[in-house]
C-alpha cells in the first residue's frame, strides 16, 4: 500500500493545456474519486498516474518515489479500464493469471494467489469460461481480478462502471468499496457520475476544465460547495441558482422578496447568486424564496420534485409524495436559512 | 468472399420460401438469375480445366463439357512425370515460406504504424500505400537487376523476394489493429509486459481472422504467381508448378490436357487452405470492408 501525491501537474497536448497546476496527497489506504464533467482531465490525470501519459510539468510520486521517468510496470499499480479490457482469447484464469506472468512468485504460489482472488471475487467457478460467457459485471470482475492479483500500491479505475446498466452499476458500486474494505489498497477511481463519487469516496476531487475546484469529503462538497460550479455538479437534481443582490436587510432576490440573511462581508449593491438544493426547498415552509406555478411533476414514490416557473425561470423543489400540488397550481416556496447557499456572482466562490 | 456472405441470407431465404408461403416476386427473380449466372461464369473455367484434363488429345479443342472418351491416361503421366513433384514442391516451399514472412513483417509493421505515435508515421504508411499504384509489370526489371548484382538468379531466394513482406498485407494488418482497443495494449502494459509480448500475446490473437485472410491470399497469390517466377528461374528444377504446367506439350503444340490436369492437381493445396481458413477468410473480408 502506498500513498500518491501529485505536484503542480500539468499537461499540455499539441498546444492544448488539459491539465492546469494540479496538487493532490492521496493518504495511504485512502479512496479518493475524481470527478468532473467529459473533458475536465480526471482520466488524463488518471493515466499520468498511471505512466500511460508523461507529465508535461509537475511530479507525481507514488510511496514515497517520485514516479516521472518510471515504466508504467515499474510504478507498482494496476489499472481496471472501462470497458474491463479484458482479452477475449483468454479464459478468465488466464486473464486473472495474466498480471504474474512478469512475478517473482514460484508456480504454486502463483496458482494459489489466483485462486485466492477468484474466491475473494466470488469467480471460482468461473475460471475455465472465456469472457463472451460472462455477464457484464462478471466481466468487470475479472479486470478488477487481474488488477488485484498481483497486490499493487495503488489501484487505478478509470469509469469501470459506465459500460454497465444502472441495476449493476449500484452493484458493483456497493462490490468495489466492500472489497476496499476488505484489502485497504489506496484506490483513485475516476467518473463522471456524481452519483458514484458521493457514494464510494472518502474525499472526492471536483474538476473542471483541468483545474481541481474542490477536494473534500462528500459531506463537505454537498453541504459546502466551494463555487457555483461544485454546487451545481454535484447534488441531484442540480442546485437552483437565483440572482440576487445584497441589501441592509439580507440578500434580495430578483423580483422577489428580500431574505433575512446577513452576511457582514457583503457590500450594498453587490450582485450575489443564492443557491438552495431542491431537497431543501419546500412548499409553503421556511424563509419565502419564490412564488409561482407547477410546470411539471416528477413523482418519485415517497417524495414528488416539482418544476415551478419563477419568472421564467424553472425552480425545483420537493413536495410531499402522497398530495403533491397539481400543474398549474400557485405555490409559494421556501427554505430553512441554514440550507441557503450564497455565491459571488461575478467569481462564483462561495461566501458562506 | 463478401459475396459468400452477401448470398447466404438470400440462400437462406430461399430454402425457407421453398414452401408454398408466398410467390417470389420479380425482383428477387431477377436477382437468383444474377447470381446463377455469376455462379455459371465463375465455375465454367473450373469446369472446363477439369472436363478438359479428362479428354483425349484429338479431343481438346471441341468444347463440349463432357468428354466423348473420359480417361485418366493424363493424371498418370502427370504423376509419374517426375518434375511435377519437384514443381509442386518448389511451389510448396515458395507459398509457405513467402506466408509465414508476410504473417509475420507484415502483421508487426502494421502493429507499429498502427499503435504507436512517431514523427513520420504517416508519411511512411503513405509510402508503403503507394506501392500499390505500381504495376508488377514495371517492377520486374528493377528485381531482375537486382537479382542479378546479388546473384538470386534461378534461386529460391530470387523467386520469393520481392513478396516476403506486402504494402497490401501491411495496409490489411494496420486496418485490423485499429480495431485492437488500447486498452488492451495500455493493461498489458501496466502488467509488464514489454512490446514485442503485447504484440505477440494480446494483439496477434485478437485480429487471427485478419491474418487468416492475409495467409490465404498470400498463398493463393504466390502459388498461382507465373510472370516473376518464369523470368527468374531458367533451369527446370527450379521452376514453380506454373512455370513448368506451362512447358508440357512441345514446340509444335501446347499439351493442354496435360497443362489442365496439372492446374487441377495443383488445386488441391489451395483448396485445403481455402477450407480450412474459410471461416477467418468470410470474417476477415467482411471486417476488413467495415472498418476499411
Amino acid at each position: 500500500m502506498a500513498n500518491v501525491a501529485l505536484r503542480n501537474l500539468g499537461k499540455t497536448f499539441d498546444k492544448t493545456t488539459v491539465l492546469h497546476d494540479i496538487s493532490l496527497e492521496v493518504a495511504d489506504g485512502e479512496f479518493v474519486v475524481l470527478v468532473g464533467p467529459s473533458g475536465c482531465g480526471k482520466s488524463t490525470t488518471l493515466r499520468i498516474i498511471a505512466g500511460l501519459e508523461e507529465a508535461t510539468t509537475g511530479e507525481v510520486e507514488i510511496a514515497g518515489r517520485v514516479v516521472n521517468n518510471l515504466e508504467p510496470k515499474e510504478r507498482n499499480i494496476a489499472m481496471v479500464f472501462q470497458n474491463y479490457a479484458i482479452y477475449p482469447h483468454m479464459s478468465v484464469r488466464k486473464n486473472i493469471g495474466f498480471g504474474l506472468r512478469t512475478s517473482a512468485l514460484s508456480k504454486p504460489d502463483r496458482i494459489k494467489r489466483l485462486e485466492e482472488v477468484a474466491a475473494l471475487l466470488d469467480m471460482t467457478d468461473l475460471l475455465d469460461r472465456k469472457p463472451a460467457q460472462l455477464s457484464g459485471g462478471q466481466r468487470q470482475r475479472v479486470a478488477i481480478g487481474r488488477a488485484m492479483v498481483r497486490d499493487p500500491a495503488v489501484f487505478l479505475f478509470d469509469e469501470p462502471l459506465s459500460n454497465l446498466d444502472a441495476q449493476l452499476r449500484t452493484q458493483m458500486r456497493l462490490e468495489i468499496k466492500k472489497l476496499h474494505q476488505r484489502v485497504g489498497n489506496t484506490i483513485i477511481f475516476v467518473t463522471h457520475d456524481q452519483v458514484e463519487a458521493m457514494t464510494m469516496a472518502d474525499r472526492i476531487v471536483i474538476l473542471k476544465d483541468g483545474v481541481i475546484q474542490q477536494v473534500g469529503t462528500p459531506s463537505e462538497v454537498y453541504h459546502k460547495p466551494a463555487n457555483t460550479f461544485v454546487a451545481g455538479f454535484i447534488g441531484a437534481p442540480s442546485m437552483n441558482m437565483m440572482a440576487a443582490t445584497a441589501t441592509s436587510q439580507g440578500i434580495r432576490l430578483f423580483n422577489g422578496p428580500t431574505v433575512a440573511l446577513v452576511q457582514s462581508d457583503l457590500t450594498v449593491g453587490q450582485p450575489v447568486t443564492l443557491g438552495v438544493r431542491p431537497d431543501d426547498l419546500m412548499v409553503g415552509t421556511g424563509q419565502v424564496l419564490a412564488e409561482g406555478q407547477v410546470v411539471v411533476q416528477e413523482p418519485l414514490g415517497a417524495e414528488t420534485l416539482i418544476y415551478v416557473s419563477v419568472d421564467g425561470t424553472e425552480v425545483i423543489a420537493k413536495a410531499s409524495g402522497r398530495t403533491p400540488p397539481a400543474v398549474g397550481e400557485t405555490v409559494r416556496l421556501g427554505a430553512a436559512t441554514e440550507n441557503l447557499h450564497l455565491f459571488d456572482a461575478a467569481t462564483g466562490a462561495a461566501l458562506r | 468472399m463478401a459475396i459468400v456472405e452477401a448470398i447466404r441470407p438470400t440462400t437462406d431465404a430461399l430454402m425457407k420460401t421453398s414452401a408454398p408461403k408466398k410467390p417470389a416476386n420479380l425482383g428477387q427473380i431477377l436477382r437468383w438469375l444474377l447470381l446463377f449466372a455469376g455462379g455459371i461464369a465463375m465455375i465454367m473455367p473450373i469446369a472446363y480445366m477439369i472436363s478438359t484434363s479428362l479428354k483425349w488429345p484429338h479431343e481438346v479443342y471441341n468444347v463440349n463439357l463432357i468428354p466423348r472418351e473420359p480417361t485418366l491416361e493424363n493424371y498418370t503421366y502427370v504423376l509419374e512425370d517426375g518434375r511435377f513433384y519437384m514443381w509442386f514442391w518448389n511451389s510448396i516451399i515458395i507459398a509457405t515460406i513467402t506466408t509465414v514472412s508476410n504473417i509475420f513483417f507484415d502483421s508487426l509493421v502494421g502493429y507499429t504504424l498502427c499503435k504507436f505515435r512517431f514523427p513520420g508515421r504517416y508519411i511512411i504508411f503513405i509510402a508503403i500505400l503507394s506501392t500499390l499504384m505500381i504495376p508488377t509489370e514495371m517492377l520486374v526489371i528493377p528485381w531482375y537487376l537486382m537479382s542479378q548484382q546479388f546473384g538470386w538468379l534461378d534461386t529460391h531466394w530470387g523467386i520469393m523476394f520481392p513478396g516476403l513482406m506486402t504494402a497490401f498485407g501491411t495496409f490489411l494488418m494496420k486496418q485490423f489493429f485499429e480495431t485492437v482497443p488500447d486498452d488492451f495494449i495500455e493493461a498489458a502494459r501496466i502488467d509488464g509486459l514489454n512490446e514485442l509480448q503485447i504484440w505477440w500475446t494480446v494483439a496477434m490473437p485478437l485480429v487471427k481472422p485478419a491474418l487468416a485472410a492475409l495467409a490465404i491470399f498470400v498463398f493463393l497469390g504466390n502459388w498461382t504467381a507465373f510472370i516473376w517466377p518464369l523470368i527468374v528461374t531458367n533451369s527446370t528444377e527450379m521452376y514453380t508448378l506454373p512455370v513448368g504446367l506451362s512447358t508440357f506439350g512441345d514446340e509444335a503444340d501446347v499439351a493442354w490436357e496435360l497443362i489442365m490436369t496439372g492446374a487441377a492437381i495443383s488445386t488441391i493445396p489451395t483448396l485445403v487452405v481455402f477450407l480450412i481458413f474459410q471461416r477467418y477468410i468470410i470474417q476477415g473480408v467482411v471486417m476488413a470492408g467495415l472498418k476499411g
